[in-house]
């Protein structure tokens, strides 16, 4: 069972930090800011839903399990509303432009 | 090992940035990037207590008074840009830099094997308490008297912004006043995540007499809450004259003090705790101490007083 | 188990390092603000993984704090590079 558990755990982690590189790779090669700022935002989020996933396995007793999906919701959560208002100030026509 | 040297890296690297980059809202930033990046390598040492005060205090709420001050001195930056300091001075800088960061390896490397140190006598008296966290122990028992000079400090601090304020404006409203669309997105981030970090606040408080914690941090949420609120324009700042807001900062250093003068009457020493009533006391000292550090931190991101008041 | 986490903590902060460099460098204030957001999921990814693998459960409340002042931080920078110069007495 632990075995199960811990192969889960490398599979998601795994998986997490795939998507991490990918908004890495977006993040150099984007033109602009708004695209840097998209692959910034989804896929790094997602590569934390993954590695939160992939920890959930590990952690003993729902506290700890709620603990953990309560971070990854409110990252998500902040940064869903955060980066719009990132997103207004760095687009053209915005502050910067 | 590899990670280790990796975040070390890291880390430094973003401290040349900071010091060398144009401009202060670069510097800014990257001052506050170090000290997210600084809480990982607590977390590292394992010493998550830190951790906490760091992301908290040395990044968030010290980035949001960096900011402001970043602001105000918009008008001043491109003159300030265009000094160059001599060589000199720049020579006589970085030998004081390399001392003092020679002075402090040399201290590190060269202590005693094993490190003289009073955690041992520190966990086992911390039953007596009722405490189960170290750090607290020393903060609100062993070494209180640093943390009530501490609040005394903050206090100091704040008088000192009030200070700066000019004469029309004496004793008026903090800092502008931000109006945000009540429909926008602005109000909509607040009125989410507020709520939350009160929640998250709150129990950081609570769980700090076991686990990594305290008044400190939690302080440092609900005062960033509160400034949230009021970059949103949800409330906006009470002016300095009113009397309940003076006797609100003032309310937990005030506590503590009576705390400590009873302690003479009930144990014999100042702020010395009799032995059933420890966890109490501490309580009742905690409590008042976090409302008046998060509204002291709140009024000092807010800055000096800059309308009048009513 | 602890050194796979170990080691997928010093991969995802290596992303941040190498995001941070990409942020930091572009000419002008307007990719800058971003830098509390790439700190706020990569720093917390980094975190939750670290405080796994050396079995330090507070790690969570850090990382619950980051987000919050992640957000917070975000918020100020985008206000502050919106701040008006007059201010209304």
């Amino acid at each position: 069972m632990s075995l199960t558990l811990d192969v889960l755990t490398v599979l998601s982690v795994c998986a997490g930090a795939f998507f991490f590189l990918a908004g890495t790779v977006g993040l150099l090669r984007f033109p602009d800011a708004l695209g840097r700022l998209h692959a910034l935002t989804k896929a790094d989020n997602l590569g934390l839903g993954l590695i939160v996933l992939g920890l959930l396995f590990q952690v003993e007793g729902p506290s700890a399990a709620l603990k953990l999906i309560s971070v990854w919701f409110l990252t998500l959560l902040a940064g869903a509303t955060v980066t719009q208002l990132l997103a207004r100030t760095a687009r053209p026509g915005g502050m910067f432009e | 090992m590899a990670f280790d040297a990796g975040l070390a890296v890291l880390v430094l690297g973003m401290a040349v940035w900071t010091i060398t980059a144009r401009g202060t809202f670069a510097a800014v930033v990257g001052f506050v990037a170090y000290g997210l990046l600084l809480a990982l390598v607590w977390v590292r040492l394992a010493a998550p207590d830190v951790a906490l005060t760091e992301a908290a205090l040395g990044s968030g709420i010290t980035g949001g008074l960096l900011l402001g001050a970043s602001a105000r001195l918009r008008p001043t930056e491109a003159p300030a840009t265009g000094e160059t300091m001599g060589i000199g001075l720049r020579v006589a800088a970085a030998a004081l830099c390399v001392l003092v960061a020679a002075g402090l390896a040399a201290i590190v490397v060269l202590l005693p094997e094993p490190a003289p140190t009073l955690a041992p006598p520190v966990a086992a008296n911390m039953a007596a308490l009722g405490l189960a966290n170290p750090v607290t122990a020393v903060l609100m028992a062993y070494r209180a008297i640093d943390t009530l000079l501490e609040t005394v400090v903050l206090l100091l601090a704040l008088l000192g912004v009030w200070s700066l304020a000019p004469d029309r404006v004496w004793g008026g409203f903090p800092g502008p006043r931000h109006d945000a669309d009540p429909h926008g997105l602005l109000t909509f981030i607040a009125q989410l995540l507020v709520p939350i970090g009160l929640i998250v606040g709150i129990h950081i408080f609570w769980v700090g007499s076991v686990a990594p914690g305290g008044e400190f941090q939690a302080a440092t949420i609900l005062a960033a809450m509160w400034i949230l609120a009021t970059m949103a324009g949800l409330v906006d700042d009470p002016p300095v004259n009113r009397r309940w807001l003076r006797i609100l900062l003032v309310a937990g250093p005030a506590v503590f003090f009576a705390v400590g003068f009873a302690g003479w009457a009930m144990a014999g020493a100042f702020l010395a705790y009799p032995a059933p009533y420890a966890k109490l006391l501490i309580l009742t000292i905690e409590i008042p101490v976090t409302l008046s550090i998060a509204a002291t931190l709140a009024l000092l991101v807010a800055g000096p007083p800059e309308r009048a008041p009513p | 188990m602890a050194d796979f986490l170990l080691a997928a903590a010093g991969f995802v902060l290596a992303m941040v390092a190498l995001g941070l460099v990409r942020i930091l460098r572009g000419p002008g204030d307007a990719d800058r603000i971003m830098a509390a957001q790439l700190l706020g999921t990569g720093g917390i990814a980094a975190l939750l993984l670290l405080g796994e693998a050396m079995s330090v459960p507070a790690a969570v409340d850090v990382a619950l704090i980051l987000a919050l002042l992640a957000a917070f931080v975000s918020v100020t920078f985008a206000k502050g590079a919106t701040r008006t110069e007059v201010d209304r007495v």
